[in-house]
This record gives structure tokens, sequence and C-alpha cells, in this order.
């Protein structure tokens, strides 16, 4: 066993160390609190640090570099990721690899920027116009916050998509100890080019219905990138059934790689009660659970990691229980209605809270 | 010829419109600079002009509506090669919604030229009034004319410091002026004057576009040049591991922690709470504790109350917050106000309370300590000699390793420690 590294830090560090870690070396960046910190750790560490005017520059700057052949990542929180909702669409839509961190805080609007929340998953299960998935994944500790986002970063590589990472303020701000020595090394993601002499295809589907990436300005083929309606050369079409048959498999590729996304953690304990949690309320639910389960209730627990597309294990974890506790910061219960729709299902409570974070007592409460 | 750079011989626009010229005039401008097609990448939009990709024998980069400049700005310095040469294309409607990406480009000068299809309207959509559309020009949104004036357009850019910025009628061969834009290395413009065949026409029957140039007093020129280097990415002083700065934290000290102890500080923001927390924190590990500090604060930063919660453990922790604290630390009127909600629920534990501040009613069963932090240590120290106290009340760690942290920090210097070393216990 190695011997314990106590470090004093906040996750942001983690975040952005994984990140770059994982080969992301440029941050397009436009400050907005909760999200400042991981601003800053960019400034000390990436090759390409760029102060963008606004949030749309900010992700029309990063498909621009990741046309080009870089990993660009930034950090928000609501207000700055609407503006970038439809520059996102049109990167989803160009097949360019990013990463975009949400810090998440409390709204609506421009909300309290010092006060936690969940309150954008709704939001996000329905960024891409038609419906479509961007894979989103979640932080729900500090461990998370150094393994997820280097593989969120392969998964924008190997999908060739951009990719959420999902976190709320108090898991990016908070400062606290760390066990240094327990951070796994991180694998650099390969990029791998199309190298063939034959006439390039930049929407020609490959492995994994992902299409091979060349970035703009390559010497030998010609690139197209696009962000309407396209064939497999990424010229501009109406709706040919080949431009359609794109359109389709862009929501194919994350659909039928949903197993490159499963990230959950599950705590089984016997009995019929599950507890389901993501983000900071994690925490409190693993908390919540240790509580009970010291007073002799069978209790257990899914931590949601993969938040979108929602993956086919949920369902199949769900299923086997009768009582369902959703404990999430927001006032609605988004996962809740993520999971069951808005009729629900018997036996499904939400615990949750506005402006102040769930306690293991709040969950505990519902529990019993 | 030995490339072809645009498939010029099929007319994609509309009959008469001055798209077509530009598409002509950029074939020819570029033959003259003889790149090879590798080596240039056309950006386009959403707008008439943007249906130029299909007809391009160079690399396209197509995007939203009006975003083209932001789009290729970030092309342009991801590809950071002198060597390749970034075009935007751009209608006088994409530049009013984009108009600060073409501003930021201009005075980043950014390596690329953008070329601005003015025609006075939103030729897609059926003819509307565009930022661009010169005061009494008839759209269909504006059928008795625009009533005020439009965006000098060239004149922003060049203000911006834009190397090279053009104004031109596109009427003609102006070929040699795109081939002196394009040969520019930094930011370059040419805003091409039309007249939409489908609309401009039509609403403003008998109108030439040099009609509407000369009413809205804009210049047709080459704007005075800038000598200024491009935008180039330079290689950046940055550390190899953001753990550079964040090294583990030797275990020096004992603790007598058998469970979890929850603290509460609440003060004003300016003095100190947050970094006292932070530095109450690393004394913790190095007393072999796991600790989280959570801070809380309005969004002014400076002004109002600051609080930090800080959690401390022998075992890991998992739950970040504070419903009910053990000890709460209050050193200020704004920290009392913001507290009272907290305090509250306590039903035991300390409450460690400056001696200026009005008495508070508290749970029977809460110990209540007065002590004189503001006067003792001033106000920005106040919230340092409160834990200090509360190290020597309580006994959870020693008071030294809170004390040696401090002097080992950035306020080490400047901070007052026989405050601290000579600070009376309260009395149990």
């Amino acid at each position: 066993m190695k011997k314990r590294q106590s470090i004093l830090t906040d996750n942001s560090r983690l975040v952005m160390e994984s990140l770059a870690q994982a080969g992301c070396n440029v941050f397009i960046g436009y400050p907005i609190t909760p999200a400042n910190y991981l601003y800053k750790y960019a400034t000390q560490r990436y090759d390409i640090v760029q102060d963008a005017p606004d949030e749309i520059t900010t992700l029309q700057w990063m498909a621009g570099y990741a046309a080009a052949g870089h990993l660009p990542v930034t950090a928000t929180s609501f207000p700055g990721f609407a503006l970038m909702l439809e520059s996102l669409n049109m990167a989803y839509m160009m097949e360019l690899p990013m990463v975009a961190i949400l810090v998440q805080r409390l709204g609506p609007s421009t909300g309290t920027a010092t006060a936690g929340a969940q309150g954008d998953l709704a939001l996000l299960n329905g960024m891409i116009s038609g419906g479509f998935p961007l894979p989103v994944l979640c932080l729900s500790n500090a461990k998370d916050c150094w393994d997820i986002p280097a593989k969120a970063a392969q998964i924008a590589v190997e999908l060739r998509t951009p990719v959420v990472i999902l976190t709320s303020k108090e898991m990016m701000m908070s400062l606290n100890s760390f066990d240094f020595s327990s951070l796994k090394k991180i694998t650099p993601v390969k990029r791998k080019f199309y190298s063939s002499e034959d006439t390039y295809l930049p929407y020609k589907p490959g492995k994994n219905l992902v299409p091979e990436f060349l970035p703009l300005g390559d010497d030998k083929h010609r690139v197209r990138i696009t962000s309407s309606t396209h064939d497999t050369k990424g010229i501009l079409q109406h709706s040919t059934p080949e431009a359609l048959g794109n359109t389709v498999r862009l929501h194919d590729k994350i659909v039928k790689n949903a197993s490159k996304l499963s990230l959950y953690e599950l705590d089984e304990d016997g009995g019929d009660t599950l507890i389901v949690s993501y983000d900071v309320t994690a925490e409190a639910s693993r908390e919540a659970v240790g509580m009970l389960r010291s007073k002799g209730k069978k209790v257990s627990l899914l931590v949601c990691k993969t938040m979108i597309p929602v993956i086919k294990e949920y369902n199949k974890i769900i299923s086997k229980y009768k009582n369902v506790v959703i404990a999430e910061e927001n006032l609605t219960g988004q996962l809740r209605t993520l999971l069951f729709g808005t009729a629900g299902r018997e036996g499904v409570k939400g615990v949750n809270a506005l402006g102040k974070m769930i306690s293991p007592n709040d969950i505990v409460r519902e529990v019993k | 010829m030995e490339h072809k750079y645009i498939s010029t011989d099929v007319s994609i626009f509309c009959k008469g419109c001055g798209h077509q010229l530009i598409a002509n005039n950029t074939e020819k401008a570029l033959q003259k600079l003889g790149l090879k097609p590798k080596d240039v990448i056309f950006v386009t939009d959403i707008g008439c002009h943007g249906i130029l990709d299909k007809i391009s024998e160079v690399h396209t980069f197509h995007g939203l509506h009006g975003r083209s400049g932001a789009l290729a700005a970030g092309a342009a310095m991801g590809i950071n090669n002198p060597k390749k040469k970034v075009i935007v294309f751009i209608g006088d409607g994409g530049a009013t919604i984009g108009l600060q990406h073409l501003v930021d480009a201009a005075v980043r000068n950014v390596n690329m030229t953008v070329i601005i299809h003015n025609n006075f309207l939103y030729g897609m959509t059926g003819g509307q009034t565009s930022g661009l559309t010169p005061h009494g020009f008839k759209t269909e949104t504006n059928p008795d004319g625009k009533q005020y004036q439009n965006y000098d357009l060239s004149s922003m850019l060049s203000n911006a410091g834009g190397s090279h910025v053009r104004r031109l009628v596109g009427m003609g061969d102006f070929s040699e002026e795109l081939y002196q834009a394009f040969k520019v290395q930094g930011f370059s413009s040419v805003e091409v004057m039309e007249l939409c065949p489908s609309y401009g026409v039509k609403f403003n029957t008998g109108k030439k576009v040099t009609d509407f140039i000369e009413s809205a007093g804009m210049e047709v020129k080459l704007f005075p040049e800038k000598i200024r280097s491009p935008y180039t990415q330079n290689e950046r002083n940055i550390a190899s591991s953001l753990f550079n700065d964040c090294k583990a934290i030797p275990v020096k000290y004992k603790n007598s922690l058998k469970k979890p102890l929850k603290i509460v500080l609440s003060g004003s923001a300016g003095e100190g709470a947050q970094l006292a927390a932070e530095l109450f924190a690393e004394a913790a590990v190095a007393s072999g504790l796991n600790i989280t500090k959570k801070g809380s604060y309005p969004v002014t930063v400076g002004v109002g109350f600051s609080t930090a919660e800080l959690i401390l453990s022998p075992k890991d922790i998992q739950y970040t917050g504070i419903v009910t604290p053990d000890i709460f630390i209050i050193t200020s009127n704004d920290g009392l106000n913001h507290a009272k909600a907290k305090l509250s629920k306590m039903k035991k534990g300390i409450l460690f309370i400056d001696s200026s501040l009005n008495p508070v009613a508290v749970d029977p069963g809460v110990e209540v300590i007065q002590y004189k932090f503001r006067e003792l240590a001033t106000p920005r120290s106040a919230i340092f000699l409160a834990l200090d106290v509360l190290l020597k009340y309580v006994r959870v760690f020693p008071a030294e390793a809170f004390e040696n942290v401090i002097q080992n920090s950035k306020i080490g210097a400047k901070f007052n420690m026989e405050v601290l070393k000579k600070a009376e216990v309260p009395k149990k």
C-alpha cells in the first residue's frame, strides 16, 4: 500500500490537471463564478489560453482550434453555457472534439452566482436540436474529478464529439484534503489522423460510426467541415437520403457507443430500497447510506456519472427496487424526470432542495 | 492555370448578384497570389454567400450565421501558420450579428481576410433590414426606408486596428484589391458594396448602389494601413504540473479528534475569513486530519459577510455541508447577521463571539465565549486569533501547528504573531 500523501486542494485543480495530462492543450475562457478556478489553473498549465470576449466567441474559437487539430477546453456556468448552446450544436454537427465544463449554480437566470445547484440536467438532455444526445459526464467526488475529465477527453476524440463535464459550485470550489498517492496514472489520448492516399471524405462513417479526422489546412487532402445538413463529402444538402443518413448517424454514433460511456457507482446491500444521486448530492447520499446501514437498514446506492445518454444499465438496476429515492439539489427532480418521465413510477420519490445542499439527514428521513 | 480555387464556370447565385462577381474576383486574386488550394481555407456561414462552399476547391469551414469571423479566428490561431490563408465570406446581416467577432479579430490582428458582401439587407430570408442598411434604403421590413444610419463597418474595423481595411463598389474587376488584401499578414478586410437583385433593386427602383454610399457618407477607399505584427501564438511559460505548487503536507503534529468536528467562521468580507480557514485547514492536515473547507460570500466579494465552513475528521469526509456546527466563531456584525439562522439550530457546542457585538440569544446548551478578538488583534486578524484561541481551548491539535502555518504563509512576514502567542485561554 502506498504511503498516504495528503495535499490540500480544490477539485478544480484535479480536473484541469487531468485534462491536461489527457492531452487537452487549449483553454478558451470567459470568466464566470463558480468556474473561475478552472480558468485560473488553465492559465498556469495549458499551452494555449485565450481570453474570449464572450461565450459565443469562446465556443467558436474552440471549434476553430478543434478543426485545426487541437483539443480545446472551456469552463462556464449556466449563463455562459446558454450562450454556447447554438455553437455546441454546431460543434456537434461538425463532429469536433472538445470538452466543456459546466459548473452549476443557483438559477434561474443570473440567480445566485456563489450558491450551488443541480439545475441544468434537463437543459443538457434537450440541448441538441432534434433531441440528439451529447455525452454528459458528471463528477461525484474528488476521485471522479481526476478520473472522469481524462475519460471525457478520450471520448471527445474517440467519438469526434463535444463532451460536457457536469459539476457544481461546491464540487469545484471547496477545499479538501486529498491523498495524492491515490491518483491513477493518466494515459494521454492518442490522436490518429486520416493517413490514406485515397480521397478524404470527412463524414464517411468509420469504425464505430465515427468518421476519421483530419485537421483543416491539411497539405494533402481537402477538408470540409460544416454545421449544415451535409453528405459524406461535407457538402451542404437539403434532405437527400445520404445527408439525412449522416444526420441519423450522429445520433447512432453516441447511442451505439454508449458502452464506452458507461460510468456509474453501484453499492448494493440487498433490501428493496435504492438511493439514486449524482454530482454534489452523491456525497450526502453515500453518507446517508452509511448512517442507514449502521442502524440495520438495508439500502443500496446508485451514483450516476454518465448522465447523457441515459445508459440502459440504470433502468436495469432501478427496476429491481421497489423503493427508489432520488436525491438532487433542484426543485423539480430533473434526474427523476429523465429516468421516469413526468408520470413517475410507483415507489419512486425525490429528495430535493433549492439554494442549500441536501444533507445526509434529509435523505435518511425520506428512506425511513 | 495550374490550380482552381473556385469553379466559377458555374453561376450559383441569382442573376445579376454581386456575390458571383466576388467569387470570380476571388478566384482571379487567388490565381495571382499563387498559393496551393490546400493552403487556402474558406470560412463561410449562413447567408447567400455561404453556398460558395460547394463550388470551392479549397478547404471549407461552414458555420453559424454571423459567427464565421470568430470561427475563422479560432481556425487561424489554431493553424498558426503564415503560409496558410484563411478567407472569411460574410454578409452584412452576418456582420451585424457577428460584429464583435470581426472587431475582435481586427484588434488582435488575426491572420485572416474578411470579405463582407454588403448588399444592405438579409437576402436569404426575404430582404430585411440589417445593421449595415443605409439611411433611406427600403427593405421588406422598412418599406418607407430605414430611419437611421448604418454602422460604418470598415471605419470600425480600421479603428480597431485591422492592418488593411478597404471598402469598394462591387463592379467590374476588383481582383487586384482582393489580391492586396490576401497578401497581408494580419487582419485585412474588403467591404464590397452591392445591390441584391432580388430585393434591393425591387424595393429601391431606379437607385444605384453609389447613391446610398454617397448619401450615407461612406468612403470608398483603402483606409490608412497599420504596420502591426499579426497575431502569433507564442510559447507560454507554463507549469509541468498543477501539483508543482501543491505539495504533500507532512504530518508533524498529533490530534485528539475521534469524530468529525464542524466549525463555522462568520465575519466580514476583507477580514481574512477565507484565508484564515485555509491556513487552519493546512494545519489540520499537518496534524493528520482530513478536512474540507467551504466558502460563502456575496457575489460582490469585497463587502458584506464572509463565512467559511470547516469539517475536520480523522476519517474521510463525504458530505461537505454543515447543518449544525459544533463550534461557531463570529467576529463581526456582518458575520452575526448572516449566522443567525444557522446559530438558531445549535443546541450544544461552543460559540466564540467578539465582545463588541450585541448579545445574541442561543440555546442554553451552547457555551458562549465572548472575547476581544477585534480589539486585541485588529479586525483583519480577529478570525486568526479566534481560531488560535479555539485550538488552545478545545485542543483538537496544537495551536503551534496553526501558528507555524501562518508564519510560513504569504502573510507571515507582516502578521503579528505575538497577539496569538500571548492570547489568554478562556477558563472552562
